[in-house]
């Protein structure tokens, strides 16, 4: 724990929480297991969208902020990713004003590994554009501000010719794993996302585990302590916010290598809705909160999905009652049963 | 001169024009945003959904009580605003101890429950509502052809904004709300009722947005998801004046209005995004927002 009232951050203490190890040991003991039992599709995605809530998670479970446009890291991340595994990458020149500098880069198509990577990319440096913004401003400024440039984004793949419109990019080949394992197969591909997912969740708990995790919630608790201590608020709150993007951008990558598609709808504002409302639900600042909080809402609106408007107002529900009542949210609310942070 | 640069007065005025009639609908709604900050620290996201069930109810008396659109003026800002009052007294009421993100994320879960309602009732497509006939017809200016409605929209908003300037800057009862805002514990202890403030004063906030709903009923149609996409430039607009000031909010609404318009003229690819990077520009150079107060 930080000490933040005496003034130095004390090593950590490496407190082995046995029952967290527990609780992985089940998590992974059902990931092993299920796609043996359920439709693979649908674990992909609902572990894209863990790995979506767990990076947003980061930002509001730990350093207290609050983004509304999460979306567009996603979004940004899965039509990069589209894009260069299904046409390459060829850029013959840049044009930076009226300087026209000749680059005439072609490389074709790229595979599923470093198309997901380049996604990452992509989302990374977004990330880095849109955090030194957003943090300017805290609290509700800072949701209000992530909701615009989000929308900002949104305007630019509509319009943008590479991301196809309202079609978005389909077709994308799932390819060959470093050139040898074929993705084509469900439950081949169903490891590989799940590798991915246990690479972003480990990094994150890692993350949150770590001197620097610590400065982050002293930084939640009271910034101007924080920053009165020699601790760059700022600084800490952008590597933060970098990182959840970047992670955020690699769910989105890999998400488009799975559904073979990169749409509107994961750059769109209601998709930002739903990784709050995971989160939420799950249990905000919770290590396995947002894992349990996807699954739910990924098989909600699985049985939801033909009663059409119906999926929006259940989730406004959800919104309601877990303000109201729920916000520990349902793992937040086991740990306090069994008395353990999980 | 205008001219020179290749664009008919026709096309600019005209867009200017639809400029200004965006602009009113900005000034209107962030207005009514800072209101109900300034006093619950709540940034209501239901706002969007407020305007739609303004021109919904508007709909609603025409089709089904016959009353016409003045009567909707009056009485669909009354309706929506005493649905306001309910959602504050049963729901926001009980966040007002917690973290302010609370209350965004209740109000976020509320617009998502009434456009699902409402998707779930007419679809998504859109009911035409008509003009009304004192203000059919329009003007032309020499330079331009000026709609009656869409001038009677400009000025009727005007109108609102100003009055709402008036009542809050001006007056005993706008003095006791800026007292509630900066202390609520001590006016309350000079025996004004602040609890009933706030909720008069959401009630009011949200009556403005319905009142918005109306105006805009004629010109879009009227459809469920006419409020989403404004309310994220409306949160935009809020970024960049700042919510500090009533005046700001309004100044700042009809401004980037304007610019919208003179954009789709002279850079059309970049009318959706010109706010959101007008937005960004103010974060940079002054981060509190125009007419803010950095806290």
């Amino acid at each position: 724990m930080v000490d933040v009232t005496s003034g130095r951050l004390t090593a950590p203490v490496v407190v082995v929480a046995r029952h967290q190890y527990i609780a992985f040991a089940v998590m992974m003991a059902f990931f092993v297991v299920a796609p043996f039992f359920v439709y693979p599709i649908f674990l992909m995605k609902a572990l894209c969208f863990a790995l979506f809530a767990c990076a947003f998670n980061l930002l509001i479970g730990y350093a207290g902020l609050l983004s509304f446009g999460h979306a567009m890291f996603m979004g940004s991340a899965s039509y990069a990713a589209a894009y260069v595994a299904k046409e390459g990458l060829s850029i013959e020149s840049l044009r930076i004003l009226s300087i026209t500098i000749p680059i005439h880069l072609h490389l074709p198509p790229f595979p599923p590994e470093l198309a997901i990577l380049f996604g990452t990319a992509c989302s990374g440096v977004l990330g880095i554009v849109a955090g030194k913004l957003a943090i300017k401003r805290q609290g509700i400024y800072f949701a209000m501000i992530t909701l615009a440039l989000a929308q900002m984004i949104y305007f630019f793949c509509l319009q943008a010719k590479f991301t196809g419109g309202e079609d978005g990019i389909q077709k994308v080949p799932r390819g060959h794993l470093f050139g040898t394992i074929d993705l084509g197969n469900d439950l081949t591909l169903y490891f590989f996302v799940l590798a991915v997912f246990l690479f972003g969740f480990l990094l994150i708990y890692r993350t949150i585990h770590s001197p620097f995790g610590q400065v982050l919630k002293a930084i939640r608790e009271n910034e101007p302590r924080a920053v009165s201590l020699g601790y760059r608020a700022d600084h800490y709150k952008l590597i933060a916010f970098v990182l959840s993007a970047t992670l955020a951008g690699l769910a989105g990558a890999t998400k488009a290598i799975v559904f073979q598609l990169a749409s509107l709808t994961d750059v769109n504002w209601p998709m930002s809705g739903e990784v709050v409302l995971m989160t939420l639900l799950g249990g905000l600042g919770t290590v396995f909160g947002p894992v349990a909080g996807a699954f739910i809402v990924i098989s909600l609106e699985n049985y939801l999905a033909q009663l059409g408007a119906w999926v929006t107002i259940v989730q406004g529900i959800i919104f309601v009652v877990c303000v109201l009542t729920f916000r520990r949210g349902v793992i937040g609310e086991l740990g306090r049963i069994l008395k353990k942070s999980l | 001169m205008i001219e020179l640069l290749g664009i008919s007065p026709q096309a600019l005025f005209g867009q200017l024009l639809i400029g200004l009639i965006n602009g009113s609908f900005y000034a209107i709604l962030s207005l009514g945003l800072a209101v109900i900050f300034g006093l619950l620290n709540i940034i209501n996201f239901t706002h969007g959904a407020q305007y739609m069930m303004g021109a919904f109810c508007a709909w609603f008396l025409l089709q089904y009580a016959g009353l016409s659109y003045w009567w909707a003026l009056i009485l669909a800002p009354l309706a929506v605003g005493i649905t306001g009052i309910v959602i504050e007294r049963l729901f926001l009421k009980q966040l007002y101890k917690l973290d302010h993100l609370y209350g965004l994320l209740l109000t976020f879960g509320i617009a998502l429950i009434v456009e699902g309602l409402f998707r779930n009732e007419f679809g998504s497509s859109g009911q035409p509502y008509r003009i009304p006939g004192e203000l059919t017809g329009g003007n032309n200016l020499g330079f331009m052809f000026l709609p009656n409605y869409r001038a009677w929209v400009v000025l009727a908003s005007l109108g609102v904004c100003l009055a709402t300037w008036y009542v809050i800057e001006r007056t005993k009862l706008g003095s006791y709300l800026r007292a509630a805002t900066e202390n609520p514990a001590l006016v309350q202890a000079f025996g004004v009722n602040v609890p009933r403030m706030i909720t008069l004063t959401y009630g009011f906030g949200v009556a403005l947005a319905a009142f918005a709903g109306v105006l805009a009923a004629p010109i879009y149609q009227v459809s469920p998801q006419m409020g989403s996409n404004l309310i994220i430039v409306v949160f935009a607009v809020v970024v960049i004046g700042g919510m500090g000031s009533i005046m700001g909010s309004i100044v700042t609404g009809f401004a980037l209005g304007v610019i919208e318009g003179l954009t789709k003229v002279f850079y059309p690819e970049a009318s959706n995004t010109v706010i959101f990077v007008i937005m960004a520009i103010v974060l940079l150079i002054k981060p509190a927002g125009l007419f803010g107060r950095a806290h």
